[in-house]
């Protein structure tokens, strides 16, 4: 059966089983590397992509249920060559060990700051509770989304600054 | 394929000839072995004069290979792990040829490429192969020089360089590297002794260059072996009962089969494989064939679920072979004061956050592997065995994988693709474990405990150290078909085989239970448990974090009876610079002489340890906050400080140190495989809770010794035994209860601490 689904902008028309998690059409059909198996059971967030600007597992979310819906990836944010803001930010901080949660980090983080420009700390511990690490990165993964949200102020500031 | 001529062939060669050096006789310094000791032999000393890895490979031409535009491609036999061991690689190379670090290209384990060097650990990465590199560039750059002095007409002492892969004659003459080298032979044996650069020199070498590998994990750029895609790829799942030592009971094949996408039903002995077109047919597949009913062969039981008192019932119940460690006497004043305790810890998961995962290819009697192994050279070994192929038939190459902090499910993996891949020739097998075949099946870091006593005399001097182990064998990592699940499977099975110690100074149940500080008369013995009630392997520091748990813990009862300050306790007994140094500079960034004190709700503690007494120093303070309602510690902070010599990428070190601290409070303070009758009990995030963000430091601090110049210590796993100490230490501190039996978790301290 024919699923059209729209990541990161385009449309893709693909003929899956619609019970088929959204991960596996991401990683197999699409070839994108963002979204990551973890456990297949929403329990540490490494799948994380956003659905209609939410954040969400892609591990439990059936394709069939997000046809029309808009679907966000870590290739969404940015890429290597032009990283968006929040991907500048891990990479000035160096967050990463092993990297394999990174993807699912930044798409949970995204979300926040996409709905709360300006969290404190304790909001973002919270709000990043989903999602585990096992190399103990957590401390950069924190330092990064500060700095995001530095970043992000510089820029308005930048901004207004501008005749 | 790679057109470089095989260093493999001669290094063949060499090992079949007369220039084997027996390990036996190679003095006590090069007693450090390949991979710390785990895995098998490691590769054979052939050159003992030379630095770290040299000695098993002393040719150029195996580590080095400079193009005509002047770039470098080097070459070694460790992997990234995720430890930054990549960029760090790089920027020794590039130190030591002088060149920008962007023009060097770095290969890692592949057995058809580069030199092997064992396992990629026991920390052993910048001891072994970034002394090796560091080396091999070192006489690189000498050969270019003196190339360019002859044509030149010039001593070679007056041949420089600059950083720009350019060499210069004083009179302003330049010539490239690629030049050079194109006149130039690189298949020489390395000298011992060609002058490494000053530090005062270095460009590259110590600076917080960017990992190389961060960008691709941030972006969805191909970082894994779980992202590789090869044409006609087909998608496995394999089939086992919920744990280790469990089969099931007349799976549903007849219905798999029939299932549309599905290729091949793989059911050789006791393996059982489907392989599928698409990922989530074999998915489906497997979860069909898991409906069946399981059942634990006849075997020794599971361990005891719960408490120390069970951990230590376990392991004393197991026969014993005890292993003297450390035996010293000398006159010592009458002991005041005597304490004795006992410590445990419990069987710990790796828990890497991606299951383990390989693709392999069986094509025209070549078996190609692609695996995340800390071996890739064993994987080669146990794959010809497993699947009955000469080693030179088997193609082993090394791509990420995610973190596995030890020997976690990667080699079974690979043998079991392996296998399926010679059943399904042709096409590249890509397989991948669940969640819970993860938890299940991998081999766990093992459950341990020790006793120890001690005595204090008048002058409040240590005057007699006791320190006991039980431990079952750290090191079961696979070196032939017996050693992965799939050759027990096997008909007829390959047999596990029986587990051996490792031996000092590196040790593995017995790792760190030798003290640093000197101590009058001390005994440390190893009570070696050979049977394995559960399945286990290497987690990282092995031993290390329950001896070194111990150790500093026992500091902090004795400083505490006798009322003398933690600190003032370990300098007293520290003869050794280094560690006075560190545990000085963790104290003064910490501010320890003006900490909070125990207050029954606040207090703070601190740890110290050498790995190995051989790798990099590490003190750990922190101070923690109780909640005496929930018995909840949260860690306020925590200071680390850390000697490993010259520290090729400071960064690198801060990033490796601050998660070994995290990840040690996960496992001290939270962390237990939990066991039914028949099987594991944890198999998933809810049955095996780990650290969230909830739950991690305030902040976390490293400070990273200035050694300019200083051999390499391995740095990876110096604060797991620190920090779980100095959290013990901290709580102590804090309620003035000691906990012992880890997990230092909040139920145990609730319940330790008594109504509120």
């Amino acid at each position: 059966m024919t699923v059209t689904i729209t990541v990161n902008g385009a449309d893709h028309a693909l003929d899956v089983d619609p019970a088929t998690p959204l991960l596996y059409v991401l990683r197999d059909d699409l070839e994108l590397n963002g979204a990551k198996y973890g456990c297949g059971l929403g329990q540490c967030g490494a799948c994380t992509v956003h659905i209609d600007g939410k954040p969400a597992f892609s591990c439990l979310t059936p394709v069939g249920a997000v046809a029309g819906r808009r679907i966000r990836t870590v290739e969404g944010l940015g890429s290597a060559e032009a990283p968006g803001l929040l991907q500048r930010a891990f990479e000035t901080e160096q967050a990463a060990q092993c990297g394999y949660c990174i993807a699912g980090m930044l798409m949970r983080a995204q979300a926040l700051l996409d709905r709360n420009p300006d969290p404190d700390d304790a909001q973002i511990r919270a709000h990043m509770q989903t999602n585990l690490c096992r190399c103990g990165t957590h401390m950069r993964i924190l330092r990064a989304i500060r700095r995001a949200v530095a970043m992000r102020k510089g820029v308005q500031a930048a901004q207004e600054m501008r005749p | 394929m790679n057109q470089i001529p095989s260093p493999l062939s001669r290094r063949g060669f060499l090992t079949g000839g007369a220039l084997v050096v027996s390990f036996a006789l190679a003095p006590r310094a090069f007693a450090q072995l390949a991979g710390g000791g785990e895995g098998g032999a490691g590769p054979a000393v052939v050159a003992p004069d030379l630095k770290g890895s040299l000695k098993s490979a002393p040719w150029l031409d195996a580590w080095i290979r400079i193009d005509a535009d002047g770039r470098a491609t080097v070459f070694t036999g460790k992997v990234e792990l995720g430890q930054g061991i990549r960029t760090a690689l790089i920027q020794v190379a590039a130190e030591e040829l002088d060149i920008p670090p962007t023009t060097v290209t770095l290969v890692t384990a592949d057995t058809g490429r580069t030199p092997d060097e064992g396992l990629t650990a026991g920390s052993h990465s910048m001891q072994d192969s970034g002394t090796a590199i560091q080396n091999a560039a070192a006489n690189v750059h000498l050969l270019l020089a003196a190339e360019a002095a002859r044509d030149w007409g010039i001593p070679a002492e007056q041949v420089t360089s600059g950083g720009d892969g350019r060499l210069r004659a004083p009179d302003g003459r330049t010539l490239s590297y690629g030049e050079v080298a194109a006149r130039l032979s690189l298949h020489v044996q390395a000298v011992p002794d060609a002058p490494l650069r000053k530090p005062a020199d270095y460009r590259t070498l110590g600076r917080a260059l960017p990992r190389v590998d961060i960008p691709a994990k941030l972006t969805g750029g191909a970082a894994y072996l779980h992202d590789m895609r090869l044409p006609g790829m087909l998608h496995a799942r394999v089939v086992r009962g919920p744990s280790v030592g469990t089969g099931l009971q007349s799976p549903d094949l007849d219905t798999v089969a029939r299932m549309p996408g599905v290729v091949k039903i793989v059911r050789q002995g006791g393996f059982l494989a489907v392989v599928a077109e698409r990922q989530w047919t074999a998915i489906q597949a497997l979860r069909h064939l898991q409906r069946a009913a399981y059942a634990r062969a006849a075997q020794p039981p599971l361990p005891a679920d719960g408490s120390g008192d069970a951990v230590a019932a376990t392991l004393k119940a197991l026969p014993a072979r005890d292993i003297a460690i450390m035996d010293t006497s000398e006159p010592a004043g009458p002991a005041v004061r005597s304490v004795k305790a006992r410590y445990t810890r419990p069987w710990i998961s790796h828990g890497s956050i991606g299951p383990s995962c390989a693709i392999a290819q069986y094509v025209d009697g070549t078996m190609t592997v692609w695996t995340h192994s800390q071996g890739t050279f064993d994987v080669r070994r146990v794959v010809a065995e497993l699947v009955g192929l000469p080693p030179e038939k088997v193609h082993a190459i090394h791509a990420e994988g995610a973190g596995c902090y030890g020997q976690n499910g990667a080699d079974d993996v690979a043998a079991d693709a392996a296998v399926i891949a010679r059943a399904v020739p042709e096409r590249p097998i890509r397989l991948q474990w669940m969640r819970e075949q993860e938890f299940g099946w991998e081999p766990l870091g093992p459950g341990m405990m020790t006793e120890l006593e001690a005595e204090l005399g008048a002058d409040n001097r240590i005057v007699s150290w006791r320190h006991a182990v039980w431990s079952n064998p750290h090191n079961n990592r696979p070196v032939g078909a017996g050693g992965v699940l799939a050759g027990n499977e096997a008909d007829p099975p390959f047999p596990a085989p029986e587990g051996k110690p490792i031996p000092m100074p590196e040790g593995d149940g017995s790792r760190n239970s030798n003290p640093l500080y000197s101590f009058a008369n001390t005994h440390v013995v190893y009570h070696f448990l050979k049977d394995m009630p559960a399945r286990v392997s290497a987690l990282r520091s092995l031993g290390a974090h329950l001896n070194v748990f111990s150790i500093e813990s026992m500091l902090d009862e004795l400083a505490a009876a006798a009322g003398i300050d933690p600190l003032a306790i370990r300098l007293d007994h520290m003869r050794d610079e280094r560690a006075r140094e560190v545990m000085q500079a963790a104290a003064d960034r910490f501010g320890w002489p003006t900490r909070t004190r125990g207050d029954g709700r606040r207090g703070c503690g601190m740890a110290f340890a050498r790995y190995k007494n051989l790798g990099a120093y590490c003190a750990v303070a922190m101070e923690v906050e109780i909640d005496r309602e929930t018995g909840r510690t949260m860690v306020r902070r925590a200071v680390a400080a850390v000697d490993c010599g010259q520290p090729a990428n400071p960064d690198g070190v801060r990033n490796q140190i601050e998660g070994a601290l995290v990840q040690s409070l996960s496992w001290t303070g939270r962390e237990a495989v939990r066991f039914a009758a028949d099987r594991r009990a944890s198999f998933d995030w809810s049955s095996y809770p780990i650290l969230r963000f909830d739950d991690v430091p305030g902040s976390v601090e490293v400070v990273v010794m200035d050694r300019p110049g200083a051999p390499f210590l391995g740095t990876a796993e110096a604060a797991q035994g620190p920090s779980a100490a100095a959290l013990a230490n901290a709580i102590a501190d804090a309620t003035g209860v000691r906990l012992r039996d880890m997990p230092l978790s909040p139920d145990r301290l609730k319940a330790a601490l008594g109504p509120v």
